[in-house]
């Protein structure tokens, strides 16, 4: 499909069933449509943003590299041997073959095996096999220069150890991308050294936009996941409230602790399935955690527009990388981190209450299953939208968790992208 | 106990370990271990970075407990069902009060929900990494490590391996 033809397809999605004015309802044909896809990658992941590819405690040494993708386009974040992060687009400038193959490690050189063009850590071309042919026959003409044959360089830089890649000279900086409220939040979370203590991955038979959904809708958390009012722990659900920048794609669920009596009679006067008697934990430990300095929330989900979700659930902090896999599956990617200098009990309190989290998660594993029933359904229903009106249909930051306008405010930035020349 | 004994004793504990679970009895789950146990499920990608983080882990015998109960009470997923599939039991130290064992597994997953009803897919693969010890005259996991080979796991893990 031409990218004309792509363009006038979700040109006309966009016509037909966005609402006048504002993001209050989503046509469900941006979910499933493959030219909506195809048009994502270019104003979205390759237009004028910053995508997370890493985190830098995973290329810390000269050389180290990592293998990721950015939309469909897989890239390699590396650094180099002055300390600096690169980026490239992970395709040889040859014949376009996948030029790293090792989703991490450290070589100073990347050599594509198909006819060994050999790169830097910068993407710069350094070597071409019989570059001037063999006892003077075949080879390259005179004309041939190594500069003008390097990988497609990307924009890279970091905040707070939060490693990111941009297509685009039109991006601002990253920090100004990323806005005083994320960085706020940011600081707050990555202030200190990490280290990484793990990974989780799981793929969701969903488009990836319904988990940036997810991701930013507070309404959902008590209602779908039931852990926490089932076994009688405190609910944080009902106070607490949503922070998002002016653009309203970077947003900040989060939530403090409160009196537990208080949160069940909201429960009970709500008759709610969440609210059950009589359940405790057998294992209590998993709840015993220590509070973090400068961390004064139970829960704080940020998410930096696209596909970065900056997780803290109690101790258990990730960064989560939401990763399109075609417009009906996404793969969504978790680093669990832990500060460098914790001490071991505050690394086995992180390992422990990871329970909470991940594919296996106690208040997270059904988000991928609900998203899956919305992808499920909407199959067939291609024409309709979804409500989003909760809390009014304004995108702004709010003292509460029964709205959703940080919903409202991806879709606002989100159609900003998409509908550039439109 | 002669070699042999052991190896029937271990055999056993994991063939009824794996029908418990595969015929959805699980609240006899965690009977299979000790009071004081450890159950987690590491990603091979971290074990073979030595990285400590499990997607599931209990690091006692209430701990399982809890997991059922969240799977019974909270937890909400797809309706299933697994199959296990296990390879030979190899004991790799059975010399002393506890035996090491290693044996292979595969996870086969049929969904039992309107849009996939009926359909089988591999789940996971890998290897469970067991320390098992006799207590008042039978076999229990004083730890099992399931080490998954699949790490990408297709939408979520509620049920244990």
């Amino acid at each position: 499909m031409t990218i004309n033809r792509a363009f006038e397809a979700g040109l006309s999605a966009r016509a037909s069933v966005w609402p006048a004015d504002g993001e209050s309802a989503v046509p469900y044909r941006v979910f499933v449509d493959p030219a909506i896809h195809q048009l994502e990658q270019e104003r979205v992941f390759r237009g004028p943003i910053w995508n997370y590819v890493a985190m830098e405690a995973e290329v810390p040494g000269p050389g180290d590299f990592k293998a990721n993708f950015v939309g469909d386009t897989p890239v390699v974040i590396t650094r180099g041997r002055d300390g600096r992060l690169h980026g490239f687009v992970n395709r040889c400038a040859h014949r376009g073959a996948l030029v790293c193959r090792d989703l991490r490690g450290n070589s100073s050189t990347h050599v594509c095996i198909y006819h060994q063009w050999s790169y830097d850590c910068e993407g710069n071309l350094i070597g071409v096999p019989f570059r001037h042919g063999i006892e003077g026959r075949g080879g390259y003409e005179e004309g041939f220069r190594t500069a003008e044959h390097g990988l497609r360089k990307l924009r890279a830089a970091a905040y707070r150890g939060l490693v990111f890649v941009s297509f685009s000279g039109d991006a601002p900086e990253l920090e100004e991308y990323l806005g005083a409220v994320a960085r706020h939040w940011i600081d707050r979370t990555l202030g200190r050294p990490v280290r990484i203590l793990g990974y989780s991955r799981q793929v969701i038979d969903a488009n990836w936009k319904l988990y940036a959904e997810n991701v930013r809708d507070p309404y959902h958390g008590s209602l779908l996941h039931l852990f926490n009012a089932t076994f009688g722990i405190a609910r944080s659900s009902q106070q607490g409230g949503v922070s998002m920048d002016p653009g309203g794609g970077h947003n900040v669920i989060h939530a403090r602790r409160r009196d537990a009596r208080d949160e069940t009679l909201a429960y009970a006067r709500e008759k709610v399935r969440s609210y059950q008697k009589g359940f405790s934990l057998a294992d209590p430990s998993l709840l015993r955690g220590r509070p973090d300095p400068g961390i004064d929330t139970s829960t704080s989900i940020q998410s930096v527009f696209p596909t970065l979700v900056i997780q803290q659930i109690a101790n258990s902090l990730a960064t989560r990388q939401i990763l399109p896999r075609g417009p009906r599956r996404l793969e969504l990617i978790s680093t669990f981190f832990a500060y460098a200098d914790d001490d071991p009990e505050m690394i086995a309190i992180r390992l422990r209450q990871a329970n909470l989290a991940g594919p296996a998660g106690y208040i997270s594993m059904e988000d991928g299953y609900a998203i899956e029933l919305v992808q499920q359904a909407i199959e067939s229903g291609q024409d309709g939208s979804s409500f989003v009106e909760l809390g009014g249909c304004e995108v702004e930051s709010q003292d509460n968790l029964v709205t959703e306008a940080s919903i409202r405010g991806f879709w606002h930035r989100y159609r900003g992208l998409m509908d550039r020349g439109a | 106990m002669s070699g042999a004994e052991i190896r029937s004793a271990v055999e056993e504990l994991i063939a009824a370990y794996v029908s418990a679970i595969d015929d959805g009895r699980l609240e006899e789950w965690p009977g299979f271990f000790t009071d004081d146990c450890v159950y987690r499920i590491i990603p091979r990608e971290n074990d073979a970075q030595g990285l400590p983080l499990a997607i599931m882990n209990c690091e006692s015998r209430a701990a399982l407990c809890d997991r059922v109960s969240a799977y019974r009470k909270a937890n909400l997923f797809a309706p299933h069902a697994y199959r296990h599939m296990l390879g030979p039991v190899r004991i790799t130290d059975g010399g002393g009060r506890e035996v090491r064992a290693r044996i292979n597994y595969a996870v086969f997953r049929t969904a039992f929900d309107p849009v996939g009803y009926g359909a089988s897919e591999l789940f996971s693969v890998g290897e469970y990494r067991d320390r098992i010890v006799m207590v008042d005259g039978a076999a229990r996991f004083r730890e099992k490590l399931v080490i998954a080979d699949t790490c990408r796991i297709q939408t979520l893990l509620a049920t244990p391996i």
